[in-house]
């Protein structure tokens, strides 16, 4: 770090925020980067999905479990990102992996309580006439209790999505970091601000293409609530 | 399971609790750039969330939407992107970053806490002859104070596990540690900076918990 800061002084040729031959030049290196991140968050809200709704599942209406497991994914939400990829980066190492860990882990309190908060708001009535229909009970949760939580359930993956497509560039301290890579590369390269700057607005890009993919996505998933 | 084993062994060794590389000297360095950014984040926030929320402005909505695209923000990239201006590699620049972090949860819920007081209260207390200034200050501030308790929590805690990054940018702190460890591939250093910043964000986050419910009024006088 001291080695750069007497670097940066003799700093004197033009270094713009933004710069179109910068892109131009490293498109393939932006590519792959804007890939990875996207792979980062997506396989990560993916792993958190495929864990809470099961754990969700299993722990509705026994408060005590509820509880505990909110209790828990909240520790590991309070733990700085930086401090869980590095307590993992000695076990799984410097890649892919590690970050998708770290990230799921991320994910667990928002979706879990989502799901939670979901399912126990379908109504009495509507279980009370699922069952009177014959339903069995996993027919019903796929069939009645799922699709109606689906919009409390989006509404989490959506706020995970979107913290995580911030959150994946930290995956640079295990060599893993998407765009992250991009931005400290500039960082490292005495304070190349094109490319600090693009990697940054490439993030910002794609939480605005989450947010309406994810406004589309709640108006598939609630059809009733369109006229 | 020798890692665990070398880490507690790091965290034993008196040589790394003394000297301005110290756990404790770093320790306080984090704390004291924490509690920079989310005071000034307060007295930057504070203020106009009163005003707007006792106005029931509708500015105050666009100013917590506007608040909310922060969440998209990296803060990565904006601790860097600081770092490249003139503020260059310093405290301030850290400083400043983390406090755009710690805004948006002390202004929405300073907002929200006191633009949604009871409209009953407020009249009420209108009507027994007080004035804007008063009814802001005994009625409406006291009754959103657990609100406003929860958002100075949620930005604190965030700060805190922020700060590690500052590191990575040449302010100090406890990732200083987890900085150190990677660059020298020293596996115990880096654990043991994840385990003592984890351990104190859950710290902060339990002591700010704690003081969230002595201010906030027990359930039966609550309106």
């Amino acid at each position: 770090m001291q080695v750069l800061s007497s670097v940066v002084a003799h700093l004197d040729a033009p270094n713009p925020w933004i710069s179109v031959d910068y892109v131009r030049q490293n498109a393939d290196a932006l590519r792959a980067a804007t890939k990875e991140h996207v792979e980062l968050v997506l396989l990560s809200v993916g792993f958190g999905l495929l864990l809470s709704v099961p754990l969700a599942v299993l722990v509705r209406g026994h408060r005590r479990l509820s509880s505990l497991l909110l209790g828990a994914t909240g520790v590991i939400y309070t733990i700085p990102s930086l401090a869980l990829f590095a307590l993992l980066a000695p076990v799984t190492g410097l890649t892919l992996t590690t970050a998708v860990i770290g990230l799921t882990a991320y994910t667990l309190l928002i979706l879990v309580r989502n799901v939670l908060t979901g399912l126990e708001g379908v109504s009495q009535e509507v279980l009370e006439s699922a069952r009177g229909m014959g339903m069995g009970r996993t027919r019903m949760l796929l069939r009645v209790e799922l699709p109606l939580a689906m919009p409390t359930i989006l509404a989490g993956v959506r706020v995970a999505t979107v913290s995580n497509v911030a959150l994946a560039t930290v995956g640079v301290v295990v060599s893993h970091g998407g765009l992250g890579q991009i931005i400290f590369l500039g960082f490292r390269s005495n304070f190349y601000r094109a490319e600090i700057l693009t990697g940054t607005a490439l993030c910002l890009l794609l939480a605005a293409i989450a947010e309406v993919v994810f406004l589309g996505l709640e108006r598939l998933t609630t059809p009733w609530a369109r006229r | 399971m020798s890692l665990v084993a070398d880490t507690a062994q790091w965290l034993l060794d008196g040589a790394h609790w003394s000297g301005p590389e110290g756990v404790p000297h770093r320790l306080l360095v984090h704390l004291g750039i924490s509690a920079a950014a989310v005071g000034l984040a307060a007295l930057i926030a504070l203020p106009p969330a009163v005003l707007l929320g006792h106005a029931r402005s509708r500015w105050g909505n666009v100013l917590v939407a506007v608040s909310n695209v922060t969440r998209a923000l990296p803060v990565f990239g904006v601790l860097i992107i600081l770092a490249s201006t003139s503020l260059g590699l310093s405290t301030r620049s850290t400083v400043l970053a983390l406090t755009l972090f710690a805004i948006p949860p002390l202004l929405t819920n300073a907002f929200l806490g006191v633009r949604d007081v009871d409209t009953d209260v407020v009249e009420a207390a209108r009507g027994n002859g007080m004035s804007g200034l008063q009814v802001l200050r005994s009625v409406e501030l006291p009754l959103a104070l657990p609100l406003i308790a929860a958002g100075f929590r949620t930005s604190a805690v965030q700060v805190v596990a922020t700060a590690t990054l500052a590191a990575y940018v040449g302010g100090g702190g406890l990732g200083q540690f987890i900085n150190e460890g990677f660059a020298r591939g020293d596996q115990p250093e880096t654990a043991a900076g994840g385990v003592l910043v984890a351990l104190l964000a859950l710290l902060v986050e339990v002591v700010l918990a704690l003081v969230q419910r002595r201010v906030q009024p027990p359930a039966e006088t609550r309106l």
